[in-house]
């Protein structure tokens, strides 16, 4: 929540929640009384949105009144208005493009009523951990549903073309009826491109780290070529790659490679540099060898710096692969399929492919971290 | 026993270390610094020898060039009757440093068993060894902590164990509770002379504190700085089988009092 404010002491100069509940009840009164849908429809011929309008406003500023000042209160608000806003949306969808002042007035309202849930619910205390992650879980679940609804509400509302915006209900109805579609293109560019690009450019950076930080001479030669081959524009390379590993996706595996493997040489050669000075003479002391030294002590102390570069390709390999199926493909693929929808004005299947990439992104990057906090579990950055 | 063992039981009247005539200068952008000059020193089979001086002194590049963790640029020096290298390789000494230096993603059993893992035993010897260096450190119970989880005190006897390890004759020690409170101190130092005691081991113990110094050692070398060298060498007539308690007497405080004698003395002309 960017906009919600800290609070500071007992009685702060900027009470969000009491802004926020009177705002919910000014906005459903305005909604109440003035026209929702063009020409002059009002919000009492819809009887179930006019009561679901009320309790919200009742729901929202019972703290602000003194009653049901506890988590039952706040739970009441949370479902109200996940029903306001079912209702809103469900309306609308009848009279898209001909919303008027009450609509948004209504809309304005449940916007609140989610913020001031939220708000809530971050106040919320408990003693049980797994509690407080499901909460930490939740807040954020929220905003993200928020944003979705609000995005629903505005596009049907004014009635925006498809081909600038799509509603998100009319691009989840293409996530649906288009599965076979996406997942071939998935397998094609995330399965294939992405996988193995990102597991050779990384296993080949770091490779090469351990050798130029064996072989000093490499590293004033190789270090400043790797730089240059990460400055290579990826729009330029791309056709290159194409021409040289034909239009399957071993071209744009090559492309992943291009750009992860010089986070990862950079990353693994300053990793290797970590251990201080009293490490490496302990490990002389107990004569060890180069081996024994790099697996014992470099290699560990090196691994947060591996993991961010982990983390870097992770989000890099994506971006490249879709991009280079843009320049010579066959006809499947997630790069593929967004250059040729936009161009058939299919925008709904864009932002599907899109979405999908977005969740593999995050799933992805996810794990990695995961991996992460497992490896480098002695770290002070996540022993906390 | 290995072989540097052995070679010093053959000739029981040489000295473990012997220093003749050693030098030391660094090169630096400011002109040569000579960190020690012309050191003479013998330590012999079960003495606690303590370095001691001012910062800057060479007390601990002396430690360091007796573990080949710094080359001299003149003299001579043997370990065990060996040149510092050949004992390094034949694993003739523990070092502890001045911080505790456990590797963090290792557990205190697992930081004990690094060394021991780099020379190659057996898993069998690895977990009596750490079995009985922990119980010698007072740490049996803390296998399965990891360093931050315990205290600076406890962490750095865990180094201390870790030394004793590899099972070394010679012990070289360097400032290893500098960073300790006064009462851990008194602590580790009561603990570490029954160590000393019970092993039977030779000691080179580096230290800034005169009552530290004097309360461990069977010899207190005080070095001086600009050129760092040696000042006076104080053979302790106190007691091997000391307490806390022996810093209260006239014999002690005649110690100390020429010991602080010869820190003012070798510091004087740069006042």
């Amino acid at each position: 929540m960017t906009a919600a404010p800290a609070k500071p002491a007992r009685k702060s100069r900027f009470d969000m929640p009491a802004i926020l509940a009177w705002g919910i009840v000014v906005l459903v009164v305005i909604g109440l009384f003035s026209p929702v849908f063009k020409p002059d429809i009002s919000v009492m011929e819809v009887p179930r949105l006019a009561i679901a309008a009320s309790i919200l406003a009742i729901a929202g500023v019972r703290y602000e009144l003194g009653f049901m000042r506890n988590w039952f209160g706040d739970l009441a608000l949370g479902v109200i208005t996940a029903i306001a806003a079912t209702f809103l949306l469900g309306t609308i969808a009848h009279h898209a493009g001909e919303a008027g002042l009450g609509y948004w007035a209504l809309v304005a309202a449940t916007w609140a009523s989610a913020w001031l849930f939220v708000e809530r619910l971050a106040s919320w205390k408990s003693a049980t951990p797994l509690f407080n992650r499901l909460i930490n879980l939740a807040i954020p679940a929220l905003f993200g549903i928020t944003i979705l609804v609000l995005w629903q509400a505005v596009v049907t509302g004014f009635a925006i073309p498809k081909v600038l915006l799509p509603a998100p209900s009319e691009i989840w109805l293409r996530l649906t009826s288009s599965g076979s579609i996406l997942w071939a293109d998935f397998r094609q560019t995330f399965m294939k491109a992405v996988l193995f690009g990102y597991a050779a450019g990384c296993a080949s950076g770091f490779l090469i780290a351990i050798l130029v930080d064996r072989i000093p001479f490499l590293r004033r030669g190789l270090l400043p070529i790797g730089n240059l081959v990460s400055a290579l524009p990826i729009v330029g390379v791309a056709p290159i790659m194409v021409m040289w590993f034909g239009f399957d996706w071993p071209s744009k595996a090559a492309v992943v490679i291009i750009m992860t493997f010089f986070p990862m040489l950079v990353n693994t050669v300053s990793g290797l540099a970590a251990s201080d000075a009293m490490q490496r003479d302990l490990m002389r002391t107990y004569a060890a060898g180069y081996w024994q030294t790099l697996f014992k002590l470099r290699l560990p102390m090196a691994m947060p710096f591996i993991f961010n570069a982990l983390k870097i390709n992770s989000t890099l390999a994506l971006i490249g692969a879709i991009v280079a199926e843009f320049f010579g493909t066959p006809i499947v693929g997630m790069g593929f399929r967004i250059s040729t929808e936009v161009g058939r004005m299919n925008v709904d299947m864009v932002w599907a492919e899109i979405a999908v990439a977005a969740l593999a992104g995050s799933v992805f990057y996810g794990v990695v971290a995961l991996i992460e906090r497992a490896v480098t579990f002695w770290h002070p950055s996540i022993r906390g | 026993m290995n072989q540097a063992a052995t070679a010093a039981a053959d000739a029981s009247a040489k000295p473990v270390i012997d220093i003749e005539k050693l030098s030391l200068t660094f090169q630096t952008n400011d002109g040569p610094v000579h960190a020690l000059s012309e050191i003479e020193l013998k330590i012999e089979e079960g003495d606690f020898v303590s370095f001691i001086g001012p910062s800057g002194c060479g007390k601990t590049t002396l430690l360091r060039v007796i573990a080949d963790l710094e080359q001299p640029t003149a003299g001579s020096i043997s370990v065990n009757g060996l040149t510092p290298h050949e004992a390094r390789l034949k694993r003739a000494y523990g070092y502890v440093f001045q911080a505790a230096a456990l590797y963090p993603w290792r557990t205190i059993a697992g930081n004990i068993a690094l060394p021991l893992e780099i020379m190659g035993l057996s898993k069998a010897e690895q977990q009596q060894r750490i079995a009985r260096n922990m119980e010698l450190v007072n740490l049996a119970g803390f296998e399965k902590k990891f360093p931050w989880q315990l205290s600076g005190g406890m962490q750095q006897r865990a180094s201390i164990a870790r030394a004793l390890s590899v099972e070394p004759d010679l012990l070289l020690m360097d400032e290893p509770f500098g960073a300790l409170d006064e009462i851990v101190r008194d602590h580790l130092n009561e603990q570490l002379l029954q160590l000393w005691a019970k092993t039977n081991k030779t000691v080179v113990f580096v230290t800034h504190s005169i009552p530290e110094a004097v309360f461990l050692s069977t010899k207190i070398v005080v070095l001086c700085p600009r050129p760092g060298r040696i000042y006076d060498v104080i053979e302790s007539d106190l007691p091997r089988d000391r307490t806390l308690d022996v810093r209260e007497t006239p014999e002690f405080l005649k110690i100390a009092h020429r010991v602080r004698e010869g820190l003012r003395a070798g510091h004087s002309y740069d006042d």
